[in-house]
């Protein structure tokens, strides 16, 4: 289909009517992602100081999310590879981060250096295990495709009881974290820190990530999702594209779950399960699958939810046990009606259908259109 | 030598749950060409309906009747309420679909029910015989696999000798074609999800008193070992889903009894592994994998 | 133009998606004969036998079957009020054998006895079928896989048969014997048949209308052997 559509040369400037078409993007891609990202970050900046330390916490948590939602992106709405695994392949960040940082801290080694090098260390033994998954799932179509990861994702956790000598069972890891450095001030709030660290983490990533999407590769990724026999026949490695898709992806999931271990300061099976895979693939399919600005949207559901839900369970008069089962559940509840609402009805996403509504507001603008 | 026997036995009697399970996921693929990731979450749902029946009849018998209706309900349900409406362009959409109605239903069962193990009752005592000396098979397990049994054994009926078999049959292969020849292929297809969601919950009510009990996430495992036999008998293929939910019983058992019960999840995986990238169709495979 | 036959479309408008494919197509086949629609690929042809039997909804105009409005009528229904259509590539079910296949045709019928002795009849009317009752659909030839068709199509015993392409892929011979045994069941049974074709020359052979398409409207009705000889008509729209 779209190869179709990809063979048929531009048609602007045959008219001079269609001049206004052509994208207003000149210059480097690199650099306009770079100018959004700093604009990203000094927003952000002034944000950790605008709000309230558990604000801050929870952004922290939005910005570890977002690093695997991204991934996610990429992967299944761009490359079309549906991953149910990589719940497991953050629990792998966590795990292999949790590890490093402990190695420093019993051989005393101290340093504000300590912290990049253990959340390389769990991109690099993330993307190892990505790379295997990967080479399975580049044979493997749809459902088989979601079968197997489906199988990483309830099996992984499993593995740190199976080997409880190294991951501690279901009690799982501490992670020793430094706190802020000390030119920051003594009464420094901790959560502005881990909100600084996940917020950098992050728009580097996403970073990365846009630059990948509109390159030669992110073209590879879409032209192998829509049509394989076409992309393989235009001269498209059909199989080195999708493992490329899977390790990349990998990588942020795995830096999105170490993240996630320095911001709870702990890591156990428990919170790397099945419903986490789950929640993530929700996340991208709500904000649109393909659009890292989804991502966005995904992550900051993903916290939000829980919280909304704790809400309105407080509002109702229950008993404490019920109130429990209510609140530890209405989120999964409501996850999964959307889910299956969102992918009956918008497919889109919530990007999708903003980005529908602000074509119609353009359309209407008035010398928009000739 | 005893342990091997006793493990055997066991094995075939868990595979036997993994065939019933295969099965209702293989009947779903070649009706709809969807793998009913839902399949075990229903299955659960089953169970609880029949927990609630037994709880307040005192019957176990009306439960299991209560569960098989629940999940013939929950099939047909799913099918022309949620199912009939995604658009199946995409093989993704409906695998997300149905992850969603995984979580939704957990969800449910949680909130009414909470997420406390309880005990499942079984009809038979799980103690097993003793012949010469030797532990086989208890009075559950034979009354598992008379119940398998007789599900595949009319299940083989209905599709092959009956007239709803035939027009079950051509509306999955061939829906256009078997409207055009008066077959209500529509209804065809919510039978199909039906009699799958059925035997799901059959062998949820099986397997369930014979694990830790019941719970919203009780046949989460299950699932995956079904699939897994699944596709180790292939997708397309029924008598491959008896087979392979034996197979991938016995090796289960094996593993557990010589290696440690931890290590099941990780052999199931590999197994999973193994065979699609050694075969991807499955051991069974009639028509070869399309390859470009 | 009366509106008199077993069939009749009325301004009918149809197509996929926003431009339609029909241009307020107009059609009367009476009982008891065979009418060939005949033009050029793309003329409309198989969209129009795909519109009559209900495949495709039309925006606008009225069918008939024998006086009823088949407006609403879903597609699986339109067995029961004896209208059969034969696919184009004639759509035997590959995976079930011809037996199945053949019974398939005849399921809906409350008469079970009716439909026995018209499955009997369609093994007596083609032999070779019969020869290989257990065999799949798809290892059939291309010649028994039309036989299968049509006698899946019989063994519903139709008023009206829509017939697309039946000559698609098959020697003439084959061909020839097909359109022979269609003047035969017209003849016998009193059959309605319309016949979409590419072939112009084998459908006017055994046609009594034809009807010329191109882009989407009804050129011409006329006779069938008035159009054979009409040669302007034969320049401008089937190229021979």
């Amino acid at each position: 289909m779209s190869a179709t559509r990809a063979a048929v040369p531009p048609r602007q400037r045959a008219t001079g009517q269609a001049r206004d078409e052509i994208p207003a993007r000149r210059g480097s891609t690199l650099l306009r992602h770079l100018a959004v990202v700093l604009v990203a970050g000094l927003l952000l900046l002034g944000l950790s100081y605008a709000v309230e330390p558990f604000r801050n916490f929870q952004l922290a948590t939005v910005a570890a999310y977002l690093c695997a939602t991204a991934g996610l992106t990429v992967l299944t709405g761009l490359n079309g590879q549906l991953s149910l695994g990589h719940g497991a392949l953050m629990a792998t960040g966590a795990y292999t981060l949790a590890l490093s940082q402990t190695a420093f801290a019993d051989r005393g080694v101290t340093g504000g250096w300590l912290l990049p090098v253990s959340l390389a260390a769990a991109a690099a033994v993330t993307v190892c295990v990505g790379a295997v998954v990967g080479v399975a799932a580049a044979r493997l179509r749809g459902p088989y495709l979601a079968g197997v990861t489906l199988a990483v994702a309830v099996v992984v956790p499993a593995l740190t009881v199976t080997f409880d000598g190294v991951f501690n069972g279901e009690q799982g890891l501490s992670v020793p974290v430094e706190p802020p450095p000390l030119g920051l001030g003594p009464y420094f709030p901790y959560e502005r820190w881990q909100f600084w660290i996940a917020a950098a983490v992050t728009l580097l990533v996403l970073l990365l990530l846009a630059n990948l999407v509109r390159s030669r590769y992110g073209r590879t990724f879409r032209a192998v999702r829509d049509d394989e026999v076409a992309a393989r026949l235009a001269g498209i490695h059909v199989a080195r594209t999708q493992v490329l898709a899977f390790v990349v992806s990998a990588a942020t999931a795995g830096l999105g779950g170490a993240l996630l271990a320095v911001l709870a300061q702990s890591v156990s099976p428990g919170a790397f399960s099945l419903t986490l895979s789950l929640f993530l693939l929700m996340a991208v399919v709500i904000g649109g699958l393909g659009r890292l600005a989804g991502a966005v949207w995904g992550a900051v559901l993903l916290v939000a939810l829980p919280d909304l839900s704790h809400s309105v369970t407080e509002q109702l008069a229950l008993s404490p046990a019920a109130a429990q089962r209510l609140e530890g559940n209405l989120p999964l509840a409501i996850f999964g009606v959307t889910l299956v609402v969102v992918m009956i009805v918008a497919p889109g996403g919530v990007q999708g259908l903003l980005s529908r509504l602000g074509r119609a507001l353009l359309a209407r603008r008035p010398g928009r259109r000739s | 030598m005893d342990r091997f026997v006793f493990l055997t036995l066991d094995g075939l009697s868990r595979g036997a749950v993994y065939a019933a399970f295969a099965l209702a996921l293989v009947l779903i693929w070649r009706a709809a060409r969807v793998v009913n990731f839902a399949q075990g979450a229903m299955a659960v749902a089953a169970a609880y309906v029949a927990y609630g029946v037994s709880a307040a009849t005192g019957s176990y018998w009306l439960g299991f009747l209560a569960a098989l209706a629940a999940g013939l309900l929950f099939g047909a349900v799913v099918d022309r309420a949620v199912m009939r409406y995604v658009d199946h362009a995409s093989p993704l959409n409906p695998v997300i679909v149905a992850l969603g109605l995984v979580l939704l239903i957990q969800a449910v069962l949680g909130m009414v029910y909470g997420s406390e193990f309880r005990p499942a009752g079984t009809p038979f005592s799980r103690g097993a015989l003793t012949v010469g000396g030797l532990a086989l098979l208890s009075p559950y397990d034979l009354f598992v696999f008379g119940a398998v049994g007789v599900v595949v054994a009319a299940l083989a009926w209905v599709f092959a000798r009956t007239p709803v078999g035939l027009r079950m049959r051509a509306a999955a292969f061939a829906p256009e074609v078997s409207r055009l020849l008066g077959v209500n292929v529509g209804g065809m297809l919510t039978l199909g999800w039906a009699l799958a969601s059925g035997v799901g919950a059959l062998a949820a009510m099986l397997v369930i008193p014979t694990e830790l009990g019941l719970h919203p996430h009780a046949m989460d495992l299950v699932f995956v070992s079904a699939f897994t036999a699944a596709v180790v008998g292939g997708l397309d293929s029924p008598p491959g889903a008896v087979v392979g939910g034996l197979a991938v019983g016995l090796l289960l058992s094996y593993v557990s009894g010589y290696a440690g019960s931890d290590r099941t999840p990780l052999a199931v995986l590999v197994l999973l592994l193994a065979v699609l990238l050694v075969r991807p169709g499955g051991l069974f495979a009639t028509v070869t994998a399309r390859r470009v | 133009m009366t509106d008199d036959g077993l069939l009749v479309a009325r301004g009918l408008v149809a197509g996929y998606g926003a431009a339609p494919v029909l241009h307020a197509v107009d059609l009367t086949v009476p009982a008891g004969t065979i009418a060939a629609v005949v033009g050029a690929n793309g003329a409309g042809k198989t969209t129009l036998l795909r519109t009559l039997s209900g495949m495709l909804r039309p925006s606008a105009g009225r069918i008939l079957l024998a006086g009823e409005d088949l407006r609403g009528t879903p597609v699986e229904q339109l067995v029961r009020r004896g209208m059969a259509h034969v696919p184009e590539g004639r759509g035997v079910i590959g995976e079930l054998t011809v037996d199945e296949n053949l019974r398939l045709g005849g399921l809906w019928r409350r008469d079970r006895a009716d439909a026995g002795r018209a499955l009997d009849e369609v093994y007596q009317l083609f032999e070779p079928l019969a020869r290989r009752r257990r065999h799949l659909g798809h290892q059939l030839s291309g010649g028994e896989r039309q036989m299968l068709a049509l006698g899946r199509a019989l063994v519903g015993r139709p008023r009206l048969l829509l017939l697309d392409e039946p000559s698609l892929g098959l020697a003439p011979r084959v061909v020839a014997r097909t359109m022979a045994l269609l003047r035969h069941l017209r003849d016998s049974t009193g059959l309605t048949v319309l016949l979409v074709e590419q072939n112009v020359r084998s459908a006017l052979s055994v046609a009594d209308q034809g009807v010329v398409m191109s882009l989407g409207r009804v050129v011409t009705t006329a006779p069938a052997a008035a159009l054979r000889d009409d040669v302007d008509l034969r320049h401008a729209y089937l190229g021979f």
